[in-house]
């Protein structure tokens, strides 16, 4: 008896040392590249350590109230909520008002699926080369177009009022079909009974989606907004090609912000501190992605 | 069933319409590259045909270098974190061990904090081990797949017990398991992992940027970033529509033979 439990015992602590062994290989990228710099970053985020300097030196909060006092700080902080409301709105808006196209049977769907998803496979760099000279100053496709009409050239890059939504309005023409993905198969969840109970009460077009479509999307809309707030922090290349930030830090967002402190000004302390308020967004923003764990979206 | 049949025609061109809206800097791009360079921009080309952009920049621009190097981190990376995750996620979805919702945490915690967040830590971590400005840089942080890992766990998880039972009366060791029996069945997880893992790092471009610095070790947007922002290219929108086409086009020729591939793990990344 005691033998046995013995050998089962041994047998366990086989099974573990096994199981180990074969995570250890993703666990020490892991480990080292995404838990320990979280920390790392947190402890950075406390301390004065610029490059030259032979290690980080203690000084509690200095960081974050440096940072409070800095009129760019709260320019950068303010772009940053207001670049994520212009992209993460209006690419919802379009994505939904894409599936409900592709929604139908149609010869066209192919190129259709083809002709909107196509942006989100290029990369940001590509398209923010190309769309720099679409928004280019006078001589760009937009200002063409506007001065062949007889307009007034936009310069949209030149202006702080307008480089935000310029950039925007790419980023939506990029995202919009990777969202429209998640809308299509929340569309094609809803059960044709319900459908069709609604169109025999008489319910049509606008007022069938409005009362019925809409209200039962409620979770897709949870979750791609959780997504779509992810994304609009962590990707900053377009501003990187297309403005570095100009008109005067009108485009300057957090990423941007963080990287010019660490990498332009080698300032690894604020940079630390800039970093530990993306981090604190990005889990705040993604905390609705946990409620859809056991709903699994397929697209067919 | 009138009036719906003219709906139907109207949407349907409603919908053509957009689609030819969101084909327009594609088409006007390829439309620049392959014409004469003019200082009026117009939406259709208005000169002959010429590939005299594509050769200025090939010569201008190293890329046969940048492709190789971006081919060479795309594959490599790939091809370790084929092996780490499938390990990986064969113990987590068929062993019972101590510390098992540790390692599901860790995993969590790297779906939720992308790599860009944590650039000035890894570059401190890297420069320590003095590995700044080489290929192996751009690759290390990401050779332990935290989505990869849980793709693979969810597949290997619907793997029949029988099979495994089978494997074992044969005399089968765990390795074997794994990679006989486990692996082929998780096809479509690879297959879906392959697609975000080569694309996600044939577009990254602040992670390399931030790593190299010899033209011999960036990759092909860095190049690409580096020649649209020199004076040569300014205003020389042909030339750097050339080499936008030269980046995109094996990733866009991939996306439209494969494309219900790519849109489903696009979108399984994101459900997670």
């Amino acid at each position: 008896m005691s033998n046995r439990k013995k050998s089962s015992l041994g047998r366990s602590i086989k099974n573990n040392i096994k199981a180990w062994a074969l995570l250890a290989p993703s666990l020490i990228f892991m480990l080292g590249f995404t838990v320990y710099p979280i920390f790392k970053t947190f402890y950075l985020s406390l301390t004065k350590y610029k490059m030259g300097m032979k290690a980080p030196e203690f000084t509690g909060f200095d960081n974050f109230i440096k940072l409070a006092q800095t009129p760019l700080f709260w320019k950068v902080i303010g772009n940053t909520a207001f670049w994520a409301l212009l992209t993460a709105i209006p690419s919802m808006i379009v994505g939904l008002g894409l599936a409900i196209l592709i929604n139908r049977k149609t010869k066209l769907l192919s190129f259709l699926r083809v002709s909107y998803f196509y942006p989100v496979v290029l990369p940001m760099i590509a398209v923010a080369s190309i769309w720099s000279f679409i928004y280019m100053a006078n001589n760009g496709l937009v200002d063409q177009t506007l001065i062949k009409l007889g307009l007034e050239p936009l310069l949209a890059l030149s202006k702080k009022d307008t480089v935000l939504p310029a950039l925007a309005g790419m980023y939506v023409w990029k995202e919009a079909g990777y969202l429209m993905v998640f809308f299509l198969s929340g569309l094609q969840a809803i059960s044709p009974e319900v459908m069709e109970a609604a169109k025999i009460d008489g319910s049509r077009g606008l007022h069938l989606f409005r009362h019925i479509t809409f209200p039962l999307l409620g979770p897709t809309f949870l979750f791609v907004s959780s997504v779509e707030f992810t994304n609009c922090f962590k990707l900053v290349d377009h501003v990187m090609i297309m403005t570095e930030g100009a008109p005067n830090n009108a485009s300057t967002l957090l990423l941007y912000y963080i990287y010019q402190q660490g990498f332009t000004n080698f300032n690894y302390g604020t940079s630390s501190a800039l970093s530990v308020i993306m981090l604190v967004t990005l889990l705040i923003v993604s905390i609705p992605r946990f409620f859809r764990q056991d709903k699994k979206v397929h697209y067919n | 069933m009138k009036r719906e049949k003219i709906a139907h025609i109207f949407i349907t061109a409603f919908s053509a319409i957009i689609a030819v809206v969101f084909l327009i800097p594609l088409v006007w791009m390829i439309g620049v590259a392959f014409s004469e360079p003019s200082f009026q921009m117009t939406f259709l080309p208005k000169t002959k045909f010429t590939l005299d952009n594509f050769k200025y920049v090939w010569k201008a621009v190293p890329f046969a270098r940048y492709y190789a190097n971006t081919l060479t981190v795309v594959l490599v990376t790939f091809v370790i974190q084929f092996f780490t995750s499938t390990l990986a996620g064969y113990a987590l979805a068929v062993m019972d061990f101590k510390g098992k919702g540790l390692v599901f945490v860790i995993i969590f915690m790297q779906l939720i904090i992308p790599n860009d967040a944590l650039i000035i830590p890894n570059f401190l971590t890297l420069s320590k081990l003095g590995v700044i400005d080489t290929k192996l840089a751009i690759i290390l942080p990401f050779l332990g797949s935290a989505l990869a890992i849980f793709l693979l766990r969810q597949h290997f998880k619907s793997v029949p017990k029988a099979l495994f039972e089978a494997a074992m009366l044969d005399g089968a060791n765990t390795w074997q398991v794994i990679w006989k029996v486990y692996s082929p069945c998780a096809k479509p997880a690879y297959m879906s992992f392959a697609v975000i893992s080569v694309s996600y790092h044939w577009n990254n471009y602040l992670w390399p940027l931030i790593v190299t610095n010899a033209p011999s070790n960036r990759t092909l947007t860095v190049g690409l970033a580096i020649f649209a922002k020199s004076k040569e290219a300014n205003m020389q929108w042909a030339n750097v529509c050339a080499a936008t086409f030269i980046i995109i086009l094996p990733l866009l020729i991939a996306f439209f033979i494969m494309q219900k591939q790519f849109i489903e793990s696009f979108v399984g990344a994101g459900v997670k």
